[in-house]
């Protein structure tokens, strides 16, 4: 009894460390990203292609997901608001919820899904097959070769398919709320018009996904370098980055608003 | 992948990216969603609007007739002057009522035309001479408080 | 030094008293050897016998806990970063299975290290990396993508990579691995003919006897991390050495144990008393 609750404890002690130990390492990766970073913008079509890898193959996910929630928020919203007889507010409700949340946050937990997964997946089947041992060999930096160019690819990816997922969003809600369900046109616009600052709502959004992306794509390239050269453990490698970004995502996101509530009220 | 088709997809994807921006900053700033074809814009002063904003609806028997296109205060008259963007479709007639409105009990303000009896009906530029204000439920409420205290005091002096 | 000098020429690469150790496990103990200029030297040993991790060492990848590796006169691991890739510029090497960029083709495989390494213009690079291909017999297959290349073929894709900037040094590591006969000749042949096309010094790490002696200058036989001994192919073949005679004529047990280090057998299956 006493044994195995000194085993638990002692698990719980190791996995903390090794918690820290990784943020340490991963906190290092990232600086080492920025140090050899020079080439990804010396040779732009490093990042254009990474752009597309993790950019453009995620557009189709992040829209039509955009689209749903959109059409959901715009469902919910109008049996809520008919409660207290405000249905003319649907445009603010979703245009607000998207913008400063669902928009950065559901885009970056798909992007860390999709595009991420994708990335540890890549590089670390490159380490498998020694292929960064071999450019290293052949005196090219990995890190600048490799994962620079994924890491910018994606922290440029981000934001824009954050506003692409916002901007579906409200498309969908449109298309619900007044097409569909049969909002005042005029209002639902209006209200929104009235209540969506650009500055404190827009680009809020902008600068978290853009945080997200920073975030989702560090720890995609770190697992994905650091990945045990086999099938297990880039498969392992894979989960962690789904999981750990994930759960950075929703902390960082609480931080964030923490520091931007002030600039709403 | 060839390297013009990948740069082409990202190309697009980095338009499609700020088309979006763009349509968030601009519909979620300024759109004009009702746009008939010919409209005529007439103007109606009143003493207290209350929360009605521009691109509010102009509604008569419910029907949507035209928008509040823009509100500024009369420094001559001290009162809102309420510019209404009326759908062509629809006359009124001169001596027509303009009332602020509310759409439920703490629903959107929007404006409320009833229709007069005159022949001639309101041109371009024309101004809506009767008009109600919004009614403030705070100045209800404290009416009402006000006539019921009287009413106490009254009471209290017959006896 | 124990050993004996293979050579009076100049060597390229040098290593003196290497030791390394994968934390407590220690993996060379005291390597010593030399490789001169322009020759083709092989590294033989068993499976697990520190080659590849030699190999490692020799290209800067790993650092020795004692002792050092000197190429071209310079220590290897006292490089800086900069110093490292300087010295690696001189430097080819072919990987086990190839190591090919799966997401390139055969031909901007070849050119990778042409295109990072130097500013020379399309044509140019064009004209090199065919030259290259034609040299392995690949021209014809310079826009297929590796996944669509037999292994032997790979090989040969990989090979021509790492002669690509004409390199002084080119390391193999088990080049004959996984292929048909035919192959493992051709790749055979590719080896002795670069270097002596190129005038560059080969180190070939394998643990193939009937393909390596044809080609091989010099044999250095290493068991349980450090040089048994060393000689020509001929040599080697006629040692009696029993280890080396173990090796060379692929006798199942002898000096080298068939078993890996165990409790007694019957103690395993649980035949003495006191197992259940």
């Amino acid at each position: 009894m006493v044994d195995g609750l000194l085993r638990a404890v002692r698990l719980v002690g190791a996995m903390t460390i090794d918690g820290v130990w990784r943020i340490g390492v991963g906190s290092r990766f990232l600086a080492l990203i920025l140090l050899h970073s020079g080439l990804s913008f010396r040779r732009f079509g490093l990042t254009i292609r990474k752009i597309f890898f993790s950019g453009v193959l995620s557009v189709i996910i992040i829209a039509v997901s955009g689209l749903f929630v959109g059409m959901v928020l715009a469902l919910q919203g109008f049996q809520t608001l008919q409660t207290y007889g405000s249905t003319e507010k649907l445009g603010v409700l979703v245009a607000l919820s998207l913008l400063r949340e669902l928009g950065p946050v559901v885009s970056a937990l798909l992007f860390a899904s999709r595009a991420g997964s994708a990335i540890t997946a890549e590089i670390g089947l490159m380490k498998a097959t020694e292929q960064l041992t071999a450019m290293d060999m052949m005196a090219v930096n990995p890190v600048a070769r490799v994962v620079a160019p994924h890491f910018w690819g994606g922290v440029i990816s981000m934001p824009l398919l954050a506003t692409i997922f916002s901007a579906v969003g409200i498309f969908g809600a449109y298309l619900v709320g007044v097409v569909l369900i049969g909002v005042d046109d005029g209002a639902f616009w209006s209200q929104m018009q009235e209540a969506v600052d650009f500055r404190y709502d827009i680009v809020n959004g902008l600068i978290k996904s853009f945080v997200f992306g920073i975030a989702v794509t560090a720890i995609a390239t770190f697992e994905g370098f650091d990945a045990k050269p086999t099938a297990e453990g880039v498969s392992g490698a894979t989960a962690r980055t789904v999981v750990t970004s994930s759960l950075v995502i929703l902390a960082l996101d609480l931080v964030l608003t923490a520091f931007m509530i002030k600039g709403w009220n | 992948m060839e390297r013009k088709v990948v740069d082409f997809w990202v190309g697009l994807f980095v338009v499609a990216g700020f088309a979006a921006l763009l349509m968030l900053a601009l519909k979620v700033g300024n759109f004009g969603a009702y746009s008939p074809k010919n409209v005529y814009v007439v103007k109606a002063h009143f003493d207290n609007i209350g929360g009605l904003k521009a691109r509010a609806p102009v509604r008569s028997s419910g029907v949507l007739v035209g928008r509040v296109d823009a509100i500024n205060f009369d420094t001559k008259k001290y009162d809102a002057e309420v510019t209404l963007t009326m759908d062509g479709d629809y006359k009124f007639p001169t001596d027509t009522t303009a009332s602020v409105l509310t759409s439920g009990i703490l629903g959107e303000n929007y404006v409320g035309l009833e229709a007069g009896g005159d022949t001639e009906n309101l041109k371009q530029g024309d101004v809506i001479k009767i008009t109600q204000s919004a009614v403030v439920l705070e100045k209800l409420i404290s009416q009402f408080l006000f006539n019921k205290a009287q009413e106490n005091t009254s009471d209290k002096e017959k006896k | 030094m124990r050993l004996a000098h293979p050579s009076t020429v100049d060597n390229l690469v040098e290593i003196g008293d290497l030791h390394f150790a994968y934390g407590p496990r220690t993996i060379l103990k005291g390597i010593n050897l030399r490789i001169p200029r322009g020759k083709v030297v092989a590294i033989m040993g068993g499976s697990g016998s520190g080659k590849t991790t030699l190999l490692r060492l020799i290209g800067g990848q790993l650092k020795p806990t004692q002792g050092s590796v000197k190429v071209d006169g310079e220590v290897v691991h006292e490089l800086d970063h900069n110093g490292l890739y300087r010295m690696r510029r001189k430097m080819g090497m072919l990987f086990q299975f190839g190591a090919l960029f799966t997401d390139i083709s055969v031909f901007d495989n070849v050119a990778f290290p042409l295109r990072e390494q130097t500013d020379l213009p399309k044509s140019v690079i064009r004209d090199l990396v065919l030259m290259k291909l034609h040299a392995v017999g690949l021209r014809g297959a310079s826009n297929l993508f590796p996944n669509e290349l037999s292994g032997g073929m790979a090989r040969r894709v990989a090979l021509a990579r790492a002669v690509a900037l004409d390199p002084a040094l080119v390391l193999y590591d088990e080049p004959f691995t996984g292929l048909d006969p035919i192959s493992l000749g051709v790749i055979g042949n590719l080896i002795r003919s670069l270097n002596d096309a190129l005038g560059a010094t080969s180190v070939v790490v394998t643990h193939d006897i009937q393909e390596s002696v044809k080609i091989i200058d010099y044999i250095y036989l290493t068991a349980n991390g450090a040089i048994v001994a060393e000689g020509t192919p001929q040599e080697m073949l006629a040692s009696s050495d029993p280890l080396v005679h173990q090796f060379f004529h692929g006798e199942p047990d002898g000096p080298s144990p068939f078993h890996y280090q165990s409790r007694p057998y019957a103690d395993d299956l649980g035949l003495r008393s006191g197992h259940g």
